[in-house]
């Protein structure tokens, strides 16, 4: 989720530093009795959390990439199929809208929270303090908090026919436009991705006024003497000091837009018809209902791929220059 | 900082709208909740007559007792464990610096950006194999494994910052490995281990894909999961399912209202020292 928060330090655990005492007169010595030591005793502190994460993760990992090699319904016998279910997952136009579907959903999910993110967190800036700051940042943070499923309960009600949403239309003469939100072909998974947008924006706002706070005032002050107003102090101060933050606010927004589950579980179980149906939804029918297990892995693969070709680049690009 | 009395007004302005429009879910679920019993609410409208008592109602209906005992039982198996583990591992690349260490790290940095939908299927296969499948464990061990890319990357990152120096101190005090580690390091970790115990804690309290395809009895489950199964139950009585929502909600957020000061402390501890 949080991942990484970005701010881990990086690059910086290359050099290989401080070779043991530097100072004594046997540097060779000293040196082959610190790796001893570290290579010994060492990889007894690692080894608990790399065999859980072998067990559970790398094993049933490498189990998802095999299966999707082969026909299965979970029980029976396996047949070897080679490529067939990739084939499948890439000319099949339900699991090819499906793919589209979270792709669409990043718009809502990513770009809509960071967006509304950076500009609430340019403002939080200036008035961070006392009572108001805390109470701000306790609120945001709450949809956070709480578990996908209830945002997804209580926005459905929100979003349902007789909820707030379209009490409110009504109230302002604009009941022809109101309708069951997530029950309507055109407009369930743009819903969908107001629920995501709703969860994320505290998240990217925190995360983004936590990096504000690093910013040398002295910058904007510069930035005023310089004349700039505040549309210039943002794209000139903000935004550059800002990228390693709005880097982690993608990363984590856009993996949380393709392997969405929960929210659409909750609110339209992927309906009407295959509207709001998402690859992690998916999957998880394929695999328990449908018992096509072997698709259902190919389809996992290819969602992994996806999140890994969506993320890489932006580590590499809000990482890098980084002074 | 000089700032104009405009800007502030209308960034207090934004805020606060910003501010409605987050609670705006929670009321609404609440005037629903307070709707009397086999009513179909509409719209956001305060009761003349709330029914508190629907609150007890839900409380019988989702078997609120079962349901908290079963989340911290998951949460005690997981975060004590997952924290533990991560914080000795973090240690061992980032400070003890093993050789090989890349190569774990690179391992571990592949599933940072795992979708726990990945691993979902086969791990159903192989909690069946050993017959754990509707069982606690089921949630537990899976997701200490799953944990670890995310908390061994914070926690290296935390020990990476240390001075070797200090450990080179302590070693000429004729401190052994594990003392280094608990009585030096463990100390001084104490922030990155406290922010980590909470999101560990949350995350775990709010699993919910692991819950639903790996235990079918929701007394079983996590709290998000155990809601999941609520909904599925009560979805079409809608006071109900507010009512047991919000009372579903209870606990992570008084949670959530006790720690956050230590959250937001550890975040600015944190930026102060990079």
């Amino acid at each position: 989720m949080t991942s990484a928060l970005g701010s881990a330090p990086t690059g910086r655990d290359d050099r290989v530093s401080s070779p043991g005492r530097p100072a004594r007169p046997t540097p060779a010595r000293a040196h082959r009795r610190r790796w001893a030591r570290a290579g010994g005793t060492g990889w007894l502190y690692v080894l608990p959390a790399l065999v859980m994460y072998a067990v559970f993760v790398l094993r049933p990992l490498a189990l998802t990439v095999q299966y999707s090699f082969y026909d299965w319904n979970g029980i029976g016998v396996a047949r070897w199929t080679g490529l067939d279910n990739y084939l499948t997952v890439f000319t099949d136009s339900d699991l090819l809208k499906i793919i589209s579907n979270a792709i669409i959903l990043i718009v809502f999910f990513s770009f809509i929270p960071v967006a509304l993110g950076l500009l609430v967190a340019s403002m939080v800036r200036r008035v961070t303090t006392g009572t108001f700051g805390t109470v701000v940042r306790t609120v945001l943070f709450l949809p956070q908090v709480i578990p996908l499923v209830a945002a997804g309960i209580a926005w459905s009600w929100l979003l349902s026919s007789n909820g707030l949403i379209n009490q409110t239309l009504r109230a302002v003469g604009l009941g022809g436009v109101a309708r069951a939100w997530l029950g309507d072909f055109g407009t369930a998974l743009p819903a969908v991705g107001v629920i995501g947008a709703w969860v994320l924006l505290g998240l990217c706002t925190i995360l983004l006024v936590t990096g504000m706070s690093k910013i040398d005032p002295a910058l904007y002050e510069a930035a005023r003497l310089d004349g700039a107003g505040p549309v210039r102090e943002f794209l000139a101060v903000t935004l550059p000091s800002l990228r390693q933050e709005i880097g982690v606010c993608l990363t984590v927004t856009i993996i949380a837009a393709l392997a969405s589950f929960d929210i659409v579980y909750i609110s339209t179980s992927g309906g009407p018809g295959l509207q709001t149906t998402v690859p992690g939804l998916e999957i998880y029918r394929l695999a328990f209902s449908q018992r096509q297990v072997g698709l259902a892995s190919a389809l996992a693969v290819v969602l992994m791929v996806l999140v890994l070709v969506c993320v890489l680049p932006i580590q590499r690009l809000t990482r890098g220059e980084k002074p | 900082m000089n700032l104009s009395r405009r800007e502030q007004v209308t960034g207090r302005v934004f805020l606060i709208a910003l501010i409605l429009v987050t609670l705006l879910p929670f009321v609404s679920m609440l005037s629903a909740a307070l709707q009397p019993r086999g009513t179909v609410p509409s719209g956001l409208a305060w009761p003349s007559d709330p029914q508190w008592g629907n609150f007890a109602d839900a409380f019988t209906a989702a078997n609120m007792g079962a349901l908290l005992r079963s989340s911290l039982l998951i949460v005690a198996g997981v975060v004590p464990v997952s924290v533990l583990i991560a914080t000795m591992a973090g240690f061992g690349l980032g400070q003890l610096r093993v050789p090989g260490g890349r190569i774990v790290f690179g391992l571990l940095l592949l599933g940072l950006t795992l979708p726990f939908e990945a691993v979902v299927t086969p791990l159903y296969y192989q909690m069946q194999g050993l017959g754990l499948l509707n069982t606690r464990w089921a949630i537990i061990l899976p997701l200490i494994g799953l944990y670890m890319p995310f908390a061994v990357f914070w926690m290296r990152a935390h020990f990476t910052n240390v001075p070797v120096e200090l450990s080179e101190a302590a070693r000429v005090d004729g401190s052994s490995t594990w003392q280094l580690f608990w009585r030096v390091q463990v100390p001084l970790a104490r922030p990155a281990i406290a922010s980590l115990t909470i999101l560990m804690f949350l995350w775990t309290w709010n699993q919910f894909l692991l819950a639903i395809v790996l235990v079918d009895d929701a007394t079983k489950r996590t709290m998000a999961g155990a809601l999941g199964a609520f909904q599925g139950q009560w979805g079409t009585d809608l006071v109900l399912l507010c009512a047991g929502s919000l009372l579903i909600l209870t606990p992570t957020l008084i949670v959530f209202l006790i720690f956050q000061r230590q959250f937001i402390k550890a975040l600015i501890q944190g930026s102060l020292k990079g």
